[in-house]
């Protein structure tokens, strides 16, 4: 169309001006669409919560990258949750602060007992969040490696007896000494966590492959000893006679250098609350 | 594909992104058979005889409605009963999960992750190309319609926003489209700068989708907050003008081979499909006068979810796959 056409233009296809109504509805539309600008990016703002609270660490499934590299790549599926044999593993909601949606282990509640062998969360976990291979350019914290792939006792015979697993999720402590049975030097006779507890376990002389309550599964120990003999990993804690301060001898907890910070010795602790407990992304010092 | 239809594929495109609508405004940039139709229904009193005809033996349907329900409720409760049963087709949530074992991964979902992790694995690539693969053959923003859902739970709020509507309590305030993509950058930039997927934790589809799965959790308020939202104040506003995961796949079809098919000849231009329509501009071109051509397929925006093919009296809006006509 040439410029001369311009003025044979039909009235029609001149943009009217706006009318006042028409400015006002249009300025009050703008309005609301940054009221829900803000309302949208706001609540989007929450989503970064958890990586204020990141100094508050929980314990994630076996295999989680770092803390921020997870928080990175998890897409909030779930498939870790479906895949556990003992649903050791919940997905965190909104005020766990945790990041909603990521999965998280209680340990006391239910800790991982490596039931399913072969840590099948890592398996399950489509975007790498979990790994059996941590790629080369992420590294590896002072402490997180164990020294040598974790043998898991219920595997001990079989031909291949170790988890693929390259770093520990945290580190089994004895935060309470003084109220540590063994280290009062008692026995523990009955269920531990007492009747209604929900935990599971599985017991290799009850049956490999099908976990049980351990409620169901009563003690009757001279000298407690519940969380040295239900760790699952070999080598990780045993009962050693220490000498107090006073130069006495008793009994203790000890927790070695195989620990992967699973936490079944916190679920198994007779004693409320427990006198082990997992610390969640801690490194072996030594 | 004529040049009209071509000029007319991109201007869907930009409508997509959140752009009104181009209108033809010269005689060029209508096909002559089109132009024959549009002044064949000019001032035509026989027409509006035959409309009221129309009207009046019109039965309404709920076809698509009803089959795009069965299928958007059949997903997610396969999703819930594969993991509470136990029976293991598929596993995980929409955001990601495994169809007997193939991985598929949400498209929006896995650009968040790809972007703030910046590092992506095997499993990762093959469930996005395989999910990519599905929606192009499956039309794009069918995802939302019949699969996500939040979009289910949105129709039924929706229906009480017409409701109250209706009975003059509340108005639609409606919004600028090109909000939602500039949502899409946001949440893009701030998963590739901060390193944290940040729309994950408010997406309603991943939440809802969990809470279905997983057991509901205090995040459903941001959920019903949306659905409040909604209700009282701005007519389907979270698909409409916010959610990121609708353009992603709305980008998808782009290409898809599925979509509404409108034929300008039997339309009465009454307008009831773009009073039941999510995103109603992507039907500018049902208005008298627009169609451009005598048969006009349907931008990428559309969700494909059907409600103007049931509630359409002359049949002028029908699914159309492309290239299935050529072989048959």
């Amino acid at each position: 169309m040439s410029d001369n056409d311009n003025d044979r233009k039909p009235a029609a296809e001149v943009t009217p001006p706006l009318s006042k109504a028409k400015r006002q509805t249009n300025r009050r539309r703008v309005l609301r669409t940054i009221l829900l600008t803000g309302g949208v990016l706001g609540a989007g703002l929450s989503g970064f919560l958890p990586l204020i609270y990141s100094q508050k660490k929980r314990l994630r499934p076996p295999g989680a990258l770092d803390e921020k590299d997870f928080l990175a790549s998890c897409i909030k599926c779930g498939q870790c949750v479906q895949v556990c044999p003992v649903s050791a593993i919940k997905l965190a909601d909104l005020i766990d602060g945790v990041g909603v949606g990521t999965p998280y282990i209680e340990a006391r509640a239910q800790a991982c007992d490596f039931s399913c062998d072969a840590v099948q969360c890592v398996l399950a976990c489509p975007t790498g969040s979990l790994t059996y291979h941590k790629p080369a350019f992420m590294p590896v914290r002072a402490g997180a490696a164990l020294a040598a792939k974790p043998i898991l006792l219920a595997k001990e015979k079989d031909p291949e007896p170790t988890l693929n697993l390259n770093e520990r999720m945290g580190v089994a402590r004895l935060t309470r000494p003084e109220a540590c049975l063994a280290i009062q030097g008692k026995g523990f006779k009955g269920q531990t966590r007492g009747p209604d507890f929900k935990g599971t376990m599985r017991y290799m002389d009850v049956d490999r492959w099908k976990p049980i309550r351990i409620s169901n599964h009563p003690y009757d120990v001279p000298e407690c000893d519940l969380c040295a003999r239900e760790c699952p990993i070999k080598g990780a804690i045993s009962i050693e006679t220490v000498f107090a301060p006073d130069g006495s001898k008793r009994k203790s907890p000890v927790v070695h250098e195989p620990c992967v910070g699973c936490g079944v010795c916190e679920m198994v602790c007779p004693v409320e609350p427990t006198a082990i407990t997992i610390e969640a992304r801690e490194v072996w010092n030594t | 594909m004529s040049d009209l239809l071509k000029r007319r594929f991109v201007d869907q495109i930009k409508v997509l992104f959140g752009w009104e609508p181009a209108k033809p405004n010269k005689a060029e940039d209508i096909s002559p058979a089109a132009q024959k139709i549009h002044f064949y229904k000019k001032g035509n009193r026989d027409l509006i005889a035959e409309k009221l005809h129309a009207r009046a033996h019109a039965q309404h349907s709920n076809k698509w409605r009803n089959r795009r329900w069965a299928t958007l409720i059949f997903a997610n409760l396969l999703f819930t009963f594969s993991f509470a049963l136990d029976i293991q087709i598929l596993e995980g949530a929409l955001t990601a999960s495994r169809f007997v074992g193939f991985h598929l991964i949400d498209l929006n979902s896995a650009l968040q992750v790809m972007l703030a992790h910046k590092h992506i694995i095997n499993n990762l690539l093959i469930g996005t190309g395989t999910v990519l693969v599905l929606w192009v053959l499956f039309g794009g923003r069918t995802f939302c319609s019949w699969v996500c859902p939040y979009h289910l739970i949105a129709e039924w709020a929706e229906k009480i926003h017409l409701f109250l509507a209706k009975k003059k309590l509340v108005t639609d305030q409606t919004m600028d489209r090109r909000l939602r993509t500039v949502f899409w950058a946001i949440f893009a930039l701030l998963a590739f700068a901060t390193g944290y997927t940040v729309f994950e934790a408010i997406s309603p589809t991943g939440i809802l989708s969990r809470a279905l799965i997983y057991g509901p959790g205090l995040a459903l308020l941001w959920v019903l907050a949306l659905l409040v939202f909604e209700v009282f104040f701005s007519r389907r506003a979270w698909c409409r003008y916010a959610c990121p995961i609708g353009l992603t796949y709305g980008v998808v079809g782009i290409i898809s081979p599925v979509r509404i098919k409108y034929k300008l000849d039997g339309c009465f231009h009454e307008g009831d499909c773009r009073k039941v329509c999510l995103v109603p501009h992507v039907l500018d071109t049902v208005i008298k006068g627009r169609a451009v051509d005598t048969e006009v397929p349907i931008g990428p925006d559309c969700t494909r979810c059907g409600l103007c093919v049931d509630t359409c009296p002359t049949g002028s809006l029908s699914f159309e796959v492309k290239g299935l006509s050529k072989l048959a």
